[in-house]
């Protein structure tokens, strides 16, 4: 069990990571794997996530992008900080 | 095990081509003529009646795409024979003609004059003698690699880009260099990638001939309709529920589904047959599920792969949809709907190369015959694309 990943990122570019295990909670000590290379590292959840929301690799600033794919997901609306939950509270679509 | 060299059981057509399933179809004209053929479906076993709710007061592009549909829903390889009912013979007779141009047995019948009670009688008289012929199809080693496979994502969500996308794009990435058509659509739902479906595409010339497609929608439908930032529809409340945030976020996991390898070869208008060949394609379509594969089977694509995250349901009455789930809580609330389970890769315990394997497993049993989840559970939604109001 230990192996398996609780974020998973795509990009070594990217910001954000995705939450792939059920009922993580604020203070878990994350493994994180960038699917791209398969390396690994460590973060610290600060809130509850549900599986298959995303948190903040880096602290974010409102204006900034969030990277993910290695591309532009949109705009940061809230100030953000590292292992805090991203959604529709704190990222806008930069279209339409 | 996953040579281009595997072989499937199917049912070779007047024209050539290959189908998976065997259906003698009763195909409405236009929306009054649905009554007259959910009767002989329901009198002649082993026909399907394929209602819906238009063709009629249609003119212009919208008109021709209501034919393009239903001659190319006739046409489609996994129908083996036709009845056409429409209110007037002469509207019936021109999908008639266009579905028999494939060789294969098809009757018209009209309402007027005659009244739904002989009208129905005269088509289940000619449906049973279809099912009849029908039921004499033998299956036939064909190629895996003559298959056409359409592809479309539906209730992404984040494990949809991560794993179940990935899948599918992996298949096509195996199956596409030696023969197997694919399809894949979705124009709004591209919007945050365009310029990397763009740089797909095989030459400078499709990929002008994509963005002019996409930039159209964007200009003629969102910019001309939308009433706010389109937070509200797309991505959609099952999309947020799942984690994606934005357009952009879903469309980056959408355009998984074509693979790393493979261009797309042509931009199809919604419900065209490809005419290039062997390839990828891209088709101008909607990004809601039952339109998306509608105008994909009538384009003549035997088979789907659906990529879900929250555990869209859809399924289609001719061609078998065939469901791929990379998220963990889906596969387990929704097992039903499921077919191919590949959340073992967000723990890392599957590959995408050994998932991709999985896929083409399911893809052959499904091909050989084995019922999707979705045809099972009696998902047969058929909805045509509409471009306007009728006049």
């Amino acid at each position: 069990m230990s192996n398996i990943p609780h974020l998973l990122v795509h990009d070594r570019r990217d910001n954000v990571g995705v939450v792939v295990v059920e009922n993580l909670a604020a203070g878990a000590s994350m493994l994180c794997v960038v699917t791209e290379d398969n390396s690994e590292f460590r973060c610290t959840l600060k809130q509850d996530v549900p599986i298959g929301h995303k948190v903040a690799l880096q602290d974010l600033n409102p204006g900034d992008a969030v990277i993910k794919y290695g591309q532009d997901i949109g705009r940061v609306a809230a100030a953000i900080r590292k292992g805090e939950h991203v959604h529709t509270h704190n990222l806008k679509t930069r279209r339409w | 095990m996953n040579s281009p060299e595997r072989t499937i059981w199917a049912y070779r057509r007047e024209n050539g081509r290959i189908g998976v399933r065997n259906h003698v179809a009763v195909l409405p004209l236009d929306d009054i003529s649905n009554a007259a053929c959910e009767a002989v479906a329901a009198h002649i076993q082993g026909t399907i009646a394929l209602p819906h709710a238009y063709g009629r007061l249609q003119f212009g592009a919208d008109l021709d795409l209501h034919f393009r549909t239903m001659i190319g829903t006739g046409a489609n390889p996994n129908v083996a024979a036709c009845i056409v009912i429409g209110i007037e013979p002469v509207w019936t007779q021109r999908i008639v003609d266009g579905i028999a141009a494939t060789g294969k047995p098809v009757s018209g019948f009209s309402i007027e004059g005659n009244g739904d009670i002989a009208t129905v009688a005269a088509a289940s008289r000619a449906a049973k003698e279809f099912v009849h012929w029908a039921s004499e199809k033998v299956r036939e080693e064909c190629a895996l690699t003559s298959l056409w496979i359409a592809a479309k994502c539906g209730e992404s969500d984040t494990t949809t880009g991560l794993a179940s996308c990935p899948t599918v794009g992996n298949m096509y990435d195996k199956l596409i260099p030696h023969g197997v058509y694919g399809c894949f659509g979705e124009t709004s739902e591209l919007t945050g990638a365009e310029h990397l479906a763009a740089a797909r595409a095989v030459s400078p010339e499709i990929a002008q001939k994509f963005m002019t497609t996409w930039s159209a929608y964007q200009k003629d439908v969102i910019e001309a309709h939308k009433t706010s930032d389109l937070s509200d529809s797309q991505p959609t409340k099952g999309n947020i529920a799942g984690g994606l945030t934005t357009i952009e976020e879903k469309a980056l996991g959408n355009l998984e589904k074509i693979g790393k390898k493979v261009s797309f070869i042509d931009v199809l208008t919604p419900a065209e047959a490809p005419a290039r060949g062997p390839g990828l394609y891209f088709m101008d379509t909607s990004s809601a599920a039952a339109e998306c594969c509608t105008l994909q089977a009538a384009a003549g694509y035997v088979l789907h792969v659906f990529p879900t995250g929250q555990g869209n349901v859809i399924g289609n009455p001719i061609m078998p949809v065939l469901k791929v789930s990379g998220n963990p809580r889906t596969v387990r609330l929704m097992s039903e709907h499921i077919d191919v389970d590949v959340s073992g890769i967000i723990r890392r315990e599957m590959t995408i190369d050994r998932a991709g394997d999985v896929l083409i497993d399911a893809i052959v049993s499904t091909a050989n015959g084995r019922l999707t989840a979705a045809e099972v559970l009696g998902h047969r939604e058929f909805v045509m694309t509409k471009l306007y109001r009728s006049a």
